[in-house]
């Protein structure tokens, strides 16, 4: 089935197409006609203004946020009502948010494994063979029988970003990972996610860190008041702006 | 002097002055800190002096220990009369019971209590046997031993018969179905009532045992029984009513609960006894004959039940909105979320909460005096007023009260271990 509707909207090659999506909370317009298209391995930077309406775009695409116009459609999936199309495409797209929201009653391992063994049915052993590999990759193995609790902000978003990766998913969407985090912690958060764009995951990263978007990303977009007001390469993007509101963001946040 | 200052060896830490350590650093700080505190200190210090020797006279020096009536006691001792306890004993533990079938509740308890050690201690092994057998397999089996066969006039009909083990093999398949299709609303809903089938044919044979009659029961027995099952109902239907209380996806479910909640909590629990006493035999279908302890454990499990869902709300509300949305995006569908990542956090917050409407709860249980059960309170009350213990009301009252606290106090502080054990992430 999921076939057929990649070939209805003919772009059975892109992770996610967003097309002409509308969203309102109550009487407000936060997002206005968005459309996008992700290609497979892509990484995409978001920023903008606070209130841009940055994260409740990358929030549509899991659904934690609902669209009212529009559609969404991820890894070949049309993003309806219908709960097994949401759970699928949730098992597909990880997500890491600005709190790290990590289970504080679950140790570091427990919150790896919660998943794979409940949603995949992994068996116990496999899985936390798994989250120990992911642990590795994030750098923080020894810290497995933590609590959440006994760690630091950064040592905390790692293993958030561990969780996520131990349900192997497709997709990461990271919702400002480093906002959060006091200024040495985060390049040991960005170190972890530039090794994990040099492998080729496709990353949407909504984040103020611009050193980022022009080490590792393939695009940059630039929203402002719900709407999607420019997009281009970084060097492009960084160089030669072309929009005003662009001009004066990058003004601000390059400044000083 | 100059600005710049580098430390170049670390101070050594030195012992404590002798006002800041040891017991004098304690009394100082904890009973002597300032002139009110140690006036307050030594003002209780002389109240306990006043009111512990007589105390202790009263219950162990004037007191006396054997009797046949009150006219015994007076003239053994001022103190209390502890003879009647004795001599009344088992009206306290059992109430009118048959003496000949103790054994029964007594064996009910012990089950139970053994059963609890692996659920309540960590360090004890068995908690995967005993957990399911708690909450499955031990219900049926302290009704049917207390209570022996209970008569049912559908199992007398061979029609009876047939129609129930068609519906348990109705329910079973539903139940298999559900699960086949990983519909979790389905296989829940058929293998509960498969439950509930097998449970009322395990109470309608009773181990064959000979079946009491529940007007006997009393004391102390009739008072664990309805804690214990208010207890056992009120926090799984707590946990529903809360969070069909916010499921506000669900409006008819939510308001449904809403009413529930409210109602039940703005009347009373001596009216809701007494309409479960005179009502509920008016909702029942001809036939079912439900004696007058079922009715009291009716409604005291429904009113539990309405509290218990306002504490289990506090702490679902305690939950910060980001456990859902990582729960959410983790793929973990609302069942798995509950179950895994909510309700172990928001429980934990509200043990303080459940734990005082525990102990609130089994105070209650003496409310059922007024309807006539005779529960520990008005076993009390019987035994001075019975012409052969005139006068004894402080050896009763004390004796329940004794009772009443043990229970209660090791509720109290085994909530304060639980808190202690469970503490993981939100403090350090």
């Amino acid at each position: 089935m999921s076939d057929s509707n990649a070939a209805v909207a003919g772009n059975s090659e892109s992770a996610i197409t967003i097309s002409a999506m509308h969203k309102w909370y109550g009487d407000f317009h936060v997002l206005k006609d968005i459309n996008l298209t992700v290609e497979r391995g892509e990484r995409i930077v978001i920023c903008g203004p606070s209130g841009s309406g940055k994260s409740t775009m990358i929030r549509c695409i899991n659904r934690l946020e609902e669209h009212q116009k529009g559609s969404i459609n991820v890894g070949g999936i049309e993003l309806t009502n219908d709960l097994k199309n949401i759970d699928t495409i949730r098992r597909e797209v990880g997500m890491v948010f600005q709190h790290f929201n990590l289970f504080p009653h679950l140790t570091v391992l427990e919150n790896c494994t919660l998943a794979p063994i409940w949603v995949r049915k992994m068996p116990k052993a496999e899985a936390e063979e798994v989250a120990m590999k992911y642990l590795e990759r994030v750098k923080i193995p020894e810290q497995a029988l933590k609590y959440p609790g006994q760690l630091s902000g950064g040592q905390q978003q790692r293993v958030a970003i561990a969780r996520s990766l131990c349900m192997s998913p497709e997709i990461m969407l990271f919702d400002e990972p480093t906002s959060a985090l006091d200024p040495e912690m985060i390049k040991e958060v960005l170190d972890v996610m530039v090794d994990l764009a040099k492998e080729g995951m496709t990353m949407l990263v909504v984040t103020h860190e611009m050193g980022f978007a022009k080490q590792v990303a393939d695009r940059v977009i630039f929203m402002d008041g719900g709407e999607i007001i420019e997009q281009n390469e970084p060097n492009e993007f960084f160089d030669n702006p072309q929009s005003d509101r662009t001009k004066l963001f990058l003004s601000q946040i390059l400044g000083h | 002097m100059s600005k710049s200052f580098v430390r170049t060896e670390f101070h050594p830490d030195l012992p404590a002055p002798i006002s800041e350590a040891g017991i004098i650093g304690w009394l100082r700080h904890n009973l002597f800190s300032t002139w009110y505190n140690s006036l307050a200190t030594l003002l209780v210090f002389y109240l306990a002096w006043l009111a512990i020797p007589p105390v202790i006279d009263w219950a162990f020096i004037s007191s006396v220990w054997e009797a046949n009536d009150y006219k015994e006691c007076k003239a053994a001792g001022t103190g209390a009369c502890w003879g009647m306890i004795d001599k009344r004993f088992n009206l306290f533990m059992y109430g009118f019971y048959d003496s000949n079938e103790f054994w029964r509740p007594n064996l009910a308890i012990v089950v139970f209590m053994i059963a609890m050690v692996p659920v309540l201690f960590d360090k004890v092994p068995g908690r995967k046997f005993c957990v399911p057998f708690l909450i499955l397999g031990y219900p049926p089996l302290a009704v049917a031993l207390i209570r022996g066969p209970v008569e049912m006039s559908t199992f007398q009909s061979t029609t009876g018969i047939v129609v129930w083990v068609a519906m348990f093999a109705g329910a079973v398949f539903l139940g298999h179905r559900g699960a086949k299709t990983l519909n979790a609303a389905m296989s829940g809903i058929g293998y509960t009532a498969a439950y509930i089938i097998l449970f009322v044919i395990f109470i309608s044979w009773g181990l064959g045992l000979t079946p009491t009659e529940t007007d006997t029961y009393g004391g102390l027995m009739l008072t664990l029984i309805l804690a214990g099952v208010g207890i056992a109902v009120s926090l799984p239907l707590g946990v529903l009513l809360a969070l069909g209380r916010r499921a506000s996806s669900m409006p008819i479910v939510q308001m449904l609960c809403i009413g529930f909640i409210e109602i039940i909590r703005s009347v009373p629990l001596i009216s809701v006894l007494f309409m479960a006493q005179f009502m509920l035999p008016l909702f029942m279908p001809e036939g079912v004959k439900f004696d007058n302890v079922m009715r009291a454990l009716v409604g005291f499990s429904l009113f539990a039940a309405a509290y218990m869902a306002e504490v289990i709300r506090g702490g679902l509300q305690a939950i910060p909105k980001g456990q859902f949305e990582a729960a959410d995006s983790l793929g973990l569908n609302f069942y798995l979320n509950m179950r895994l990542i909510v309700l172990p956090q928001a429980m934990k917050i509200v043990i303080p909460g459940i734990v005082s409407t525990f102990i609130g709860l089994f105070k209650d249980t003496s409310l059922v005096s007024i309807i006539a059960l005779a529960d520990l309170l008005l076993v009390a009350k019987q035994s001075y007023t019975d012409s052969n213990w005139l006068g004894l009301e402080h050896t009763a009252y004390a004796f329940i009260a004794v009772i009443y606290f043990c229970i209660c106090f090791s509720m109290s502080r085994y909530s304060m271990y639980l808190e202690r054990k469970l503490h993981t992430g939100h403090k350090r």
